[in-house]
């Protein structure tokens, strides 16, 4: 250690105030996010596509169910950008429609998983006694063999819920759950994981002294702390939604086939692939476009919510 | 590690009967009939016979004893005899399929190949491709190969199989006319033409479930060894004069396979479960498109056995994984 000429004792009160004003953690996060190229491209193309999808149809003037059968089988034409199909309705509006659905289905199903994941890793951490079970409940899970399971629950219960809340409402609240309840388990793993770690610090000891309830940790100390996890499940599981559901419509087992969405409307398209080739390319590109973009945004995020990451 | 593997197959027993269990159940409720093809002249004591013949005539608990009878002691006797020529399971009521009225054994049996030569060559060459991608991009991080491949990848995560499979239809097949579109199953390779025309029949779906398992083992080979290539002993090979290829070849890749290997393995199961789309798509007759046609034909018991014999794989190769795990990392201790 080298003396200084002059030592002043207690340096760090004579230092002024940190220079720069006080920035905010989302603030931070942001900025990081922003400088993700691949992230902030995915994120802007993918606000395009949701603000397409969700107001293109009050723009756009034709409907998606309005058939005019003398317009059928119509190449990209200045009234019909995408073309038409063999009933003569414009692609456009029916990729547009699709997409409200598809992208409705992504958000219900990931909220759902996440919710579910979350309270189980919360659980499973945060509460010793039901670590062994919940997590042996999730190994379960983790095991199932989901898509064929995905099948036969869908065939299982269509018709029951398409008489409880009619065919659209039906099928749609099906698809969610089922997807829901396939797709929480990394959630629930990650989540639980963060936990048992946050679990020990001298934050969570210091509210429980004061006498802070468990419920209010986890809301209040916990849950936050473990936000950042959660987003960018978040993110991976709207992906995941969007392509099951479409795997499912492509099956022939989503939606039914007056009712849009993206994987149905591909499934539609290669029946044509003889004569039509280039009607398969716009549903697909869709949803690779959206499920590219979403993937990209989760790995920015991933990036800027890891401090470790961040300021490099 | 003995005691670990011992303890973790002993546990797989109770997760496995859940698991057939849980099956059963949900195919329980089933609204579909099998008679439902039955002409209604039938008079309905014959259906009720007919019934009983497919094993529907009784409560639900003795009939999920009786398939775990058949599935877990007729037929490992039958492939015993088969093996050995004894005769341990003559005149044992076999695990039927009501779809083909023969056992769903044999049906599996006879589809396996199919599966294993579309799905498991892609897999191998997923695999051979995916390696040198992610060892490369990871040792010129941020290169232009690096962005290039990385890009590359997210394509190929992002890119659902019943797009892409239908993508290269409209090109190799409908624009170009090069390869066909639909896989035929009766194709016999005796000689050179009729193996050139299986190779040509395969590319399409190899490529389409190659491309899938390329981006996910590449993203992981290329962490895995970006964790390995910052470490300590890293720089101490070189130091010692090591060659960049003996450093980056041998005492990097060989760490960094151990996540890779178990990456790997844990992706086994999901071969024999058969891509069930990509099937679907070039016609493949394997296992993932019986699934799904019995699914649709309402065959129970087959959708119970297949569905099954996939979560007997997956946890086994969990098992498989992570006593791997233990082998190949030795800071790894489970007991």
């Amino acid at each position: 250690m080298t003396e200084s000429p002059d030592p002043k004792p207690i340096t760090a009160l004579a230092d002024e105030g940190p220079t720069a004003p006080p920035r905010s953690h989302w603030r931070d996060v942001w900025d990081q996010f922003k400088s993700h190229r691949g992230a902030l491209a995915g994120g802007i193309v993918l606000l395009f596509i949701i603000l397409a999808v969700f107001l293109g149809p009050y723009i756009w003037p034709y409907d998606a169910t309005y058939i005019d059968i003398r317009s059928r089988n119509q190449g990209p034409t200045f009234a019909h950008p995408f073309g038409t199909d063999q009933l003569g309705r414009d692609t456009l509006a029916r990729m547009l429609e699709g997409g409200r659905t598809s992208i409705a289905v992504g958000l219900t199903a990931m909220l759902l998983a996440l919710v579910l994941g979350s309270l189980i890793g919360v659980l499973a951490g945060f509460f010793r006694r039901l670590d062994g079970p919940l997590m042996r409940f999730t190994d379960l899970f983790l095991s199932l063999p989901l898509l064929p399971l995905l099948l036969v629950m869908v065939l299982l219960f269509r018709e029951a819920l398409n008489g409880m809340f009619g065919p659209e409402m039906g099928i749609f609240i099906l698809i969610v759950v089922a997807i829901g309840v396939t797709s929480w388990m990394p959630t629930a793993r990650i989540v639980r994981g963060d936990v048992l770690a946050l679990k020990e610090r001298e934050f969570i000891l210091a509210a429980r002294s004061i006498g802070t309830t468990n419920f209010n940790l986890i809301t209040r100390h916990i849950l936050p702390n473990v936000m950042s996890p959660i987003m960018v499940s978040a993110t991976l599981g709207i992906a995941n939604a969007i392509i099951t559901e479409s795997a499912l419509s492509f099956l022939g087992l989503g939606f039914p086939p007056d009712f849009p969405t993206w994987g149905r409307l591909l499934n539609d398209a290669t029946q044509y692939l003889q004569d039509y080739p280039e009607r398969v390319f716009w549903p697909g590109l869709a949803i690779s476009l959206t499920v590219l973009s979403i993937n990209y945004m989760g790995d920015g995020l991933r990036d800027a919510l890891d401090p470790r990451i961040r300021g490099r | 590690m003995l005691t670990y593997t011992i303890r973790r197959l002993v546990l797989s027993i109770p997760t496995l009967l859940f698991i057939s269990l849980v099956i059963f159940l949900l195919l329980e409720l089933a609204p579909g009939d099998p008679m439902a093809q039955v002409p209604l002249t039938v008079p309905p004591e014959v259906k009720e016979r007919m019934r009983e013949a497919l094993g529907l005539g009784e409560p639900t608990h003795v009939r999920f004893f009786k398939w775990m009878y058949q599935f877990f002691v007729v037929e490992p006797m039958l492939l015993f005899d088969h093996i050995f020529g004894t005769a341990l399971a003559e005149g044992q009521q076999r695990v039927l399929s009501w779809q083909f009225r023969s056992p769903v054994m044999d049906v599996i049996v006879q589809r396996m190949p199919q599966t294993l030569w579309v799905v498991a060559m892609s897999y191998v060459v997923g695999i051979l491709i995916a390696l040198p991608i992610g060892i490369y991009s990871a040792y010129r991080q941020y290169s232009l190969f690096d962005q290039a491949g990385t890009f590359i990848t997210m394509v190929g995560y992002s890119v659902p199989p019943f797009f892409s499979g239908v993508l290269v239809i409209v090109i190799f097949s409908v624009q170009l006319g090069w390869l066909p579109s639909i896989y035929d199953t009766t194709l016999e390779v005796v000689d050179w033409a009729t193996f050139k025309k299986q190779i040509l029949q395969m590319v399409m779906p190899v490529m389409v479930l190659a491309l899938q398992t390329t981006a996910q083992i590449s993203r992981f080979m290329r962490a895995s060894m970006l964790d390995n290539l910052n470490q300590d002993y890293v720089r101490t090979a070189r130091a010692k004069g090591l060659s960049e290829w003996a450093v980056v070849m041998v005492h990097v890749l060989r760490n960094s396979m151990i996540p890779v290997v178990t990456v790997i393995a844990l992706g086994v199961p999901y071969i024999f479960g058969g891509a069930i789309i990509t099937e679907q798509i070039f016609k493949v007759n394997g296992l993932g498109q019986l699934l799904i046609t019995a699914i649709q034909a309402n065959d129970l018991p087959m959708v119970q056995t297949v569905t099954f014999m996939i979560a007997v794989l997956i946890v086994m190769f969990n098992i498989v994984a992570d006593v791997l795990y233990g082998v190949l990392d030795p800071r790894i201790r489970y007991d």
